[in-house]
């Protein structure tokens, strides 16, 4: 029975989680009539953008052995950056751009800071969560940041009048999602950083370039955190530095109910965005049944604990 | 002979299909050392794990000193006075020594430890194994292996165990260590403990032990006197081969120099450091544990930066080694450190061994995993890994096999040099014959090997050169021929 049991949640994985939470709010009276409507999907997916770009970059951090918790802030950070750009009359194309390469320079210094002076991440990406929240801040003058109008502003908008047609940041996620998915699986780069998260000793042994790889690994995730701002400041439409705040740790649960390891070696882009997926369907469905706000965090730290312990029933049984 | 202390009988155990034991005997006397004898996957560990009362046997009976024995776990077989010492060291780094030994049976009252009544019970823990004058208040993690290995057996005599048994005690010990043990057991026999004595070095049964019994593919393949007993007799009993078997003699002819290292040095352990290794030349390196092997061939691939010193790597100057140039100049290194520097635990067989050159399997960055396959399935084919399939996670290999995984890396890049350190260290006696095949091939084909081994029957079966290293400096280099087992241990201790 237990092996059965086991066969399902191995090939099943994290994806039978998300058809049950799907399942869960499917039936009761409150949410039957709404939950299962194309528009609501469209809703669901839309919210998870900024999770689910996020746990791209922090899927490559984690599959690394690294951590980083500084993403709430970049995110806030990038945003009124961004936002202070459009103020100064740059087009949509070029602030995405700046946004884009402004996080991935933030993630080149924590990636420097951790493979040269050697220190651990979690603790200079916990540094870079005080310096980004408190730059962002400051950029801001304390106060948030707002424009007349942006074109950026359509792109996480589900209100469009064509009606069906899903807005531009689920594309965006699900356009990275697939290249950072082969990227990982497919070329030399993606098999380095999977050894160096599994054994940092014997990467270096095999002749992989640890330390400018986990450099790398940091700026390249810090890119998509840095896109993540962007569509943070797309969905407020302004730039806001106190916006935010604990995203990492949504990001950081959205990669391990995916399946990877927090020691390193182990994790799947797709088991990610399942993880996203799941916590934008458990909100978005706790909403419609009315539930108040602490309530869906009981439930999400649940689900996070319960995904874990799967994993580990999956993986074998081994406490 | 005297009264048997434990009595094994018919002792059968099956895991789903798999037969681990079928009808196992073994019989010890009390203050008998026995060795307990095999290769790995015939049968050791489950039969442990039985008397330590990790498992059940499926059938058969089990008697200690004349009353039914079956323990409902490890707690109650040490109750009951068998314990076990592990191959790896189980203690906790931060507490002391004192904390250590008494860990699980404080002397207390009320929650409050009584230090004074502790001290003394640590004191006389460590007073039967002849260790008077030990700092009892210092945390463990500041000694070395040997030292944490007698705190744990003295924490294991605290329940006065009937029998000890010990699963590869000198698996990491340097010789001197490995003699010290040796006399520690020695106590504990003359007091009347029944040890039960495992190890993958012959030799050392000879010296310690009363009686062996060996298993072959979970069946008693002999039992006896070890007085009577010789190595080959136990080889033959544990694979059906002999030793002379073990190490192929091919002939082969040294050409000219491939590696040169002169005055390569790098503090604290290795003292300006000089030798040459010719073209299908296999270069022996003896010593102790720090005498600065390791070190030596660390410092030629890169891994540590030398201090000083110059390498020349096929008459090419290297002025700063690093892995990844050394892997593209043909050096290759096998660490020996199997987990924690050798191989990735949790990636798959196919990528540990091709992940030297993983460029080499598409192009522009990418992969074909076709070719990539092919190159793992080639190995894992020709060395006779054991493997599902080349996708199989190489952490769920037996360690003879993973080493093989770690060795077909070198094969697959190719390695014209090959730096091998401690290459047969924790695997069976059929694995390390089957890698002292695939070293004796590869010198035969020109390639040039450094073997780092604690091991001298090794050295001594498959080197043409063997340089001894003591406390950081090359002492002796001489041919083969001109070694026996003592001269070399003479020069390892320094004794000239």
């Amino acid at each position: 029975m237990t092996r059965l049991l086991r066969t399902v949640v191995r090939k099943g994985g994290p994806f039978i989680g998300l058809i049950l939470v799907i399942a869960i709010f499917s039936v009761p009276a409150e949410t039957r009539g709404y939950f299962l409507t194309y528009h609501n999907f469209k809703i669901i997916l839309t919210q998870s953008v900024i999770v689910s770009i996020g746990a791209l970059g922090m899927t490559m951090i984690i599959v690394s052995g690294a951590i980083d918790l500084s993403v709430g802030s970049v995110v806030a950070l990038t945003g009124v950056a961004a936002a202070l750009l459009i103020q100064h009359g740059w087009g949509p194309v070029p602030t995405t751009l700046a946004a884009i390469a402004f996080g991935g320079v933030i993630g080149l210094v924590n990636g420097t800071a951790v493979a040269a002076l050697r220190m651990p991440s979690f603790i200079i990406t916990l540094g870079m969560l005080g310096i980004a929240r408190g730059t962002a801040k400051w950029l801001a003058d304390n106060q948030t940041v707002s424009y007349d109008r942006s074109p950026i502003n359509s792109w996480m908008t589900t209100a469009n009048p064509s009606g069906h047609a899903l807005p531009a940041g689920v594309w965006v996620a699900i356009a990275l999602a697939a290249a950072t998915s082969l990227l990982l699986k497919k070329t030399v780069f993606g098999r380095h950083v999977f050894a160096l998260g599994s054994n940092e000793a014997a990467a270096r042994l095999c002749g992989v370039p640890t330390v400018r790889l986990q450099v790398m690994v940091f700026a390249l995730a810090g890119c998509f955190f840095g896109l993540s701002g962007l569509f943070q400041l797309a969905r407020l439409r302004l730039g806001d530095p106190t916006v935010a705040v604990g995203l990492e740790l949504d990001i950081i649960a959205a990669v391990i109910i995916g399946g990877a390891s927090l020691s390193g070696g182990s994790g799947t882009v797709l088991g990610s965005i399942i993880g996203a997926l799941i916590m934008a369907v458990l909100r978005n469905g706790s909403q419609q049944m009315g539930w108040p706000n602490y309530f869906q965090e009981i439930i999400i730290g649940v689900v996070i604990i319960a995904a874990v312990f799967l994993d580990r029933f999956r993986r074998g049984g081994k406490s | 002979m005297p009264a048997s202390r434990l009595r094994l009988a018919g002792i059968s155990k099956a895991f789903g299909a798999t037969r681990a034991l079928s009808s196992v005997s073994l019989e010890v006397a009390a203050g008998e050392v026995h060795a307990l004898v095999g290769e790995n996957g015939a049968g050791k560990s489950t039969l442990l794990k039985i008397l330590s009362g990790a498992h059940a046997p499926d059938a058969g009976a089990m008697e200690l000193e004349g009353e039914p024995y079956s323990p409902s776990g490890p707690s109650d077989a040490r109750e009951r006075g068998v314990a076990m010492i592990y191959q790896e060291v189980t203690l906790a780094p931060h507490l002391s020594v004192r904390e250590n030994i008494l860990l699980g049976s404080e002397s207390s009252r009320l929650g409050w430890i009584n230090t004074r009544r502790s001290r003394q019970r640590a004191e006389g823990a460590l007073a039967v194994l002849g260790y008077d004058h030990f700092p009892l208040e210092r945390a463990t993690g500041a000694f070395t292996i040997a030292e944490q290995q007698v705190i744990e057996i003295a924490r294991a005599l605290l329940l006065k165990p009937r029998v000890l048994i010990m699963d590869e005690p000198t698996s990491s010990l340097t010789q001197a260590d490995t003699e010290k043990l040796f006399q520690v057991i020695g106590r504990l026999r003359a007091q009347g403990v029944s040890i039960i004595y495992v190890s993958h070095f012959l030799e050392e049964f000879l010296r310690i032990c009363d009686r062996y019994t060996v298993l072959k593919d979970g069946l008693t393949a002999g039992t006896g006197i070890m007085k009577e007993a010789s190595v080959d007799h136990l080889v033959s009993l544990m694979t059906g081969r002999h030793v002379a078997d073990l190490y192929p003699r091919v002939a082969r002819k040294l050409g000219a120099p491939v590696l040169e290292a002169s005055r390569l040095a790098r503090s604290p352990r290795l003292k300006p450091t000089t030798f040459t290794l010719r073209n299908g030349e296999i270069f022996g390196l003896a010593g102790l544990i720090g005498a600065g092997r390791t070190d030596l061939v660390r410092a030629v691939f890169g891994l540590d930066q030398a201090d000083s010193g110059e390498i020349a790597v096929f008459g090419r100057h290297e002025p700063h080694p690093s892995p990844r140039g050394s892997w593209s100049r043909g050096l290759g290194f096998l660490s020996e450190n199997r987990k924690e520097e050798g191989l990735m635990l949790n990636l798959p067989v196919c990528d540990n061994i091709t992940l030297t050159k993983l460029e080499a399997y598409g192009r522009m960055g990418w992969i074909d995993p076709t070719r990539q396959n092919a190159a793992s399935d080639r190995w894992t084919a020709e060395l006779a890994i054991k493997c599902r399939s080349g996708g199989q996670a190489v952490g769920e290999l037996s360690g003879g096999n993973q080493q093989k995984v770690a060795l077909a890396r070198l094969l697959e890049h190719p390695a014209r040099i090959l730096l091998l350190d401690e290459p047969t260290r924790g695997i069976d006696v059929g694995s390390k014959a089957q890698i002292y095949e695939i070293i004796g091939r590869l010198a035969a084909a020109g390639k040039s090997v450094v073997l780092v081994s604690s091991y001298l029957p090794e050295l001594l079966g498959l080197c043409d050169t063997i340089g001894v290293m003591h406390r950081g400096e090359l002492v002796a280099v001489k041919p083969r021929e001109a070694w026996s087992e003592p001269e070399l241990l003479r020069f390892a201790v320094g004794k000239d």
